[in-house]
Parts: C-alpha cells; sequence; structure tokens
C-alpha cells in the first residue's frame, strides 16, 4: 500500500532558511543543508524548498545550496519559488532537485507546465497553488480563489478549474496550499484539499495549518490528501517527524517507517 | 568501473550521485566501448518507452546491452524505465522493447488509486536475492510510475508490490535484475541496495 508523505517545507533566503516572524520580517534560523540532513535521518519522506529570496544574485546561490542537499540527502525533493522558465527548472533538476514547484510563474504563463512537462516529464512537474475562501460567484464558483505573489494578489481563477486545468496541462502532483489556515496551526483546509484531490487524478500535497498528528491524520483521511507538508512545528521542533509517524501509524495511517 | 547508460532517460546524475557516495567508481556514458570495458552496469531514468527505446536503438545501445552486458554475463541494473525496457513490449506507445525477458508492460488501470503511483510503497521479497541483503522485508521504497512489469515466467519476480494490482517490483534473470522504484531515492534501505548491486558478482548463490 501506498504510503502518506510527511514533506518538511524549508523557506531559504540568500542560502538561510528562515521563518517569518510578526512584525519582524524574516529571522534566518540555519543552514539548508543541515536542516535537509537532519529531516532525512529522521525519517522525512521528501523535501520542499522554497527559495524567497528578492535580490538578483538568487538563483547561484540558490542552485548551490540545491547541490549541495543533493550530495547530502538520497530522498526526493522539490524546489520552487521564482521560477519562471525551462532553463529555471533545468538549472534546479540538473543541480539535483528530483521536481520544481511553479506556483505565480504558473498563473503568468501556464505554458511553463506543459512545456516542463514535455522537457522534462510529468513527474518533475509540482503545481503548488494559494487558495483562499472567497463568496462562490460565477466566476469563482468553488469558492476559493487562487492568489499569487505570496497571496498578495487574486488572480480571479477559481482554484478547483486551475488544477484542473493544471492537471491538464501536465503537472505531476499539486500542491495546494490554504491562506486561511496558513501559519495557523490549527489543521489544513480540509474542504479545500478535498475537493481537489476529488477533482483531479494526479496526487494532492496538503500545505497550510499543520500543527499536529491529528491534523495529518484528518487531511490524509478526510481531506483525501496523498501527503502532508510540515513547517514551523518540526522547525520549532515542537514535535519531530519520528513522534509524528509513530503517531500516525498508531492510528492506523499508512506511513513509511523503515529508514 | 560501474558504468551508468546515458540514454537521454531523466536525470542520471541522482544515480551517480548515490554510487559515488557509497564509495564505487562510476560515470555516466553513452560510448559502447565504455560500457563493454565496465565491470557492471546501471541503466536508470525516467521517461517514455517509446522515446527511451528509439534513443537506444539510435545511439547503438540495444545490442550492446542484449550481447555486451545481459548475454556477457556482467552484472546488469535496470531501474524505474530500465525495469520496463527489458521485457518484449510496453503498453505505453505500444512499443517494442528488448525483449531480454519475455513478457509486457501495462498500465495501471484508472480510478479509484491515482495514477502515476507517486511516493514510498512497500517492496515484499518472494525469493531470495543478493540485492536484498541486509534489507528489512516490507521496506518502503520510493515509485514514480504509471506502468509496471508483467513477466511472462512468475519465476523472475523476486518482489512484489500492491497498488490496485498486484505487480512484480523487481525481477531477475541470471547476471540482470531490475527494480520499479528509485533505489536512488530511497533513504537508506535504497542505498543498501545499490550497494549490494555495486558489489553482486553477477551469480545465483545456489
Amino acid at each position: 500500500m501506498l504510503t502518506k508523505r510527511i514533506i518538511p517545507c524549508l523557506d531559504v533566503r540568500a542560502g538561510k532558511v528562515t521563518k517569518g516572524v510578526k512584525f519582524k520580517g524574516n529571522v534566518d534560523i540555519g543552514d539548508p543543508v543541515e536542516f535537509a540532513r537532519l529531516y532525512y535521518e529522521e525519517g522525512c519522506d521528501e523535501l520542499v524548498f522554497y527559495d524567497i529570496t528578492a535580490s538578483n544574485e538568487r538563483r547561484d546561490i540558490m542552485i548551490e545550496v540545491v547541490r549541495a542537499v543533493a550530495e547530502a540527502v538520497f530522498i526526493p525533493f522539490s524546489v520552487g519559488g521564482g521560477l519562471r522558465t525551462l532553463e529555471d527548472m533545468r538549472r534546479v533538476l540538473l543541480a539535483g532537485a528530483e521536481k520544481v514547484s511553479v506556483d505565480s510563474g504558473a498563473v503568468r504563463n501556464p505554458a511553463i507546465i506543459s512545456e516542463g512537462a514535455r522537457a522534462f516529464g510529468s513527474q518533475c512537474i509540482v503545481l503548488s497553488m494559494q487558495a483562499q475562501r472567497v463568496a462562490p460567484s460565477a466566476r469563482i464558483p468553488s469558492g476559493w480563489e487562487i492568489f499569487i505573489d505570496g497571496a498578495r494578489t487574486p488572480t480571479g481563477l477559481d482554484a478547483v478549474e486551475w488544477a484542473r486545468r493544471g492537471e491538464g496541462l501536465g503537472a505531476g502532483e499539486l500542491c495546494v496550499n490554504s491562506i486561511d489556515q496558513d501559519g495557523a496551526r490549527s489543521g489544513y483546509d480540509l474542504p479545500l484539499t478535498r475537493t481537489i484531490s476529488e477533482a483531479v487524478a494526479i496526487p494532492v500535497i496538503a500545505s497550510g495549518g499543520g500543527g499536529s498528528a491529528q491534523h495529518i491524520y484528518d487531511v490524509c483521511t478526510q481531506g483525501k490528501a496523498d501527503a502532508a507538508i510540515v513547517a514551523s512545528i518540526i522547525h520549532r521542533r515542537d514535535t519531530t517527524i519520528p513522534e509524528l509517524k509513530r503517531d500516525l501509524a498508531a492510528r492506523g495511517l499508512p506511513v513509511r517507517m523503515n529508514w | 568501473m560501474i558504468a551508468i547508460v546515458d540514454y537521454r532517460a531523466g536525470n542520471l546524475t541522482s544515480v551517480l550521485r548515490a554510487v559515488r557516495h557509497l564509495g564505487h567508481p562510476a560515470e555516466i556514458t553513452d560510448d559502447p566501448a565504455r560500457i563493454r570495458a565496465a565491470e557492471r552496469v546501471i541503466f536508470p531514468g525516467v521517461g517514455a518507452a517509446g522515446e527511451t527505446m528509439a534513443n537506444l536503438t539510435r545511439l547503438g545501445l540495444d545490442l550492446c546491452l542484449r550481447d555486451e552486458v545481459f548475454r556477457a554475463g556482467k552484472p546488469m541494473l535496470g531501474i524505474c524505465i530500465g525495469v520496463q525496457i527489458i521485457f518484449e513490449r510496453s503498453q505505453e506507445n505500444d512499443a517494442r522493447c528488448m525483449g531480454l525477458l519475455p513478457g509486457e508492460v501495462r498500465r495501471f488501470p484508472a480510478g479509484p488509486l491515482k495514477v502515476p503511483q507517486i511516493g514510498w510503497n512497500a517492496v515484499r521479497p518472494v525469493r531470495p536475492h543478493p540485492l536484498f541483503a541486509g534489507v528489512p522485508d516490507g521496506a518502503e521504497f520510493y515509485f514514480v510510475n504509471s506502468y509496471y512489469p508483467v513477466p511472462r515466467d512468475t519465476e523472475r519476480v523476486v518482489a512484489h508490490t500492491d497498488y490496485g494490482v498486484r505487480f512484480a517490483s523487481v525481477v531477475a534473470q541470471g547476471n540482470l535484475v531490475a527494480t520499479q522504484f528509485h533505489l536512488e531515492k530511497s533513504g537508506r534501505v535504497g542505498l543498501k541496495m545499490l550497494d549490494n548491486f555495486c558489489r553482486w558478482d553477477g551469480r545465483m548463490p545456489c
């Protein structure tokens, strides 16, 4: 039986893992390679890195991070953040990432999904989306709208429509992030995750709001997610991946226990 | 030297990195002379069967793999698309494959499970093989596949995995062994299996 994946997500700025702190912007909390190695040793199933560097030299620093991570861990990892062209994708994949994740760039230029899938295979292309609850309307019938640019800019796209379109264009997986739940640690958005998972035939990764094993269990059962992103709860060491996995296994969720 | 065959199928560097991490000398090559000279051969990769076969043929590697690796008794490891092209044909692109083993490759049935299968699934050995030395029974490995191998001879099945159907996730014949999963991306158990291959003489213990 296929196990549910637990995927730590690391925001990387100028080569350092960073986290947002209210009213203070971001603070650096460590070296991405050290985080990657720790979570790999602790049995995470995959890793995600988002490059949130704003400067121009971002690419080269991030490519070095990807290369170093690929030397240190032997599980799949994906890289996202600011990827706009096939060449951006190619560099990240050649540096050792298993997958690339496209988000705002794909909303602005959906062809990047199909071009990426053709060039590297669908299994390499993760379509990441930021969805927020809005009043259902003719334009947004599902009641979830896609936002871009760090969840600041509404797009007028219905999240379920966009998920289906992304699948049709060749995305191999969807990462569905709930803006409403993000950072709240009160649980993933179950209706959003479930609605999208039922609308497509490709795997769905739930993101935003994970604060406990119970939340992961809920989104992988009721929410029909194939994988769950975890971030601050493990970065702060409120819990660890082995603890989460033991808890999930005890609840009967299939998780990988041999690592 | 271990030759990692470059037939333009996906990211070969992850296999190279893993093999070198284990301390074995290896190189990526599409040169039949280098492959002939290698002690053992890995043909990894992701891709579509039709295109993969076209590339192998164009590069002259299909005959090299068949006559100078497989029939010559050299230890040979196929990974992912590498387990599919060793059979006679694949439903993917209706491709004719290398035919080293009798059997075919089929697509997972549509619904209720997601296709492709992406993630970690249990691999259960059904007969002993040197590749599994030190690997726990039922350990999970990382899969990305829409198609799965169906050997005609069940004796060729070394391990199976369940995904809607029960399929052969490891097959072997003599010096040839092939896995549907990515052992180079399967953490410590994957590295253990890869290391076992890198030390294997290509013979089955009696």
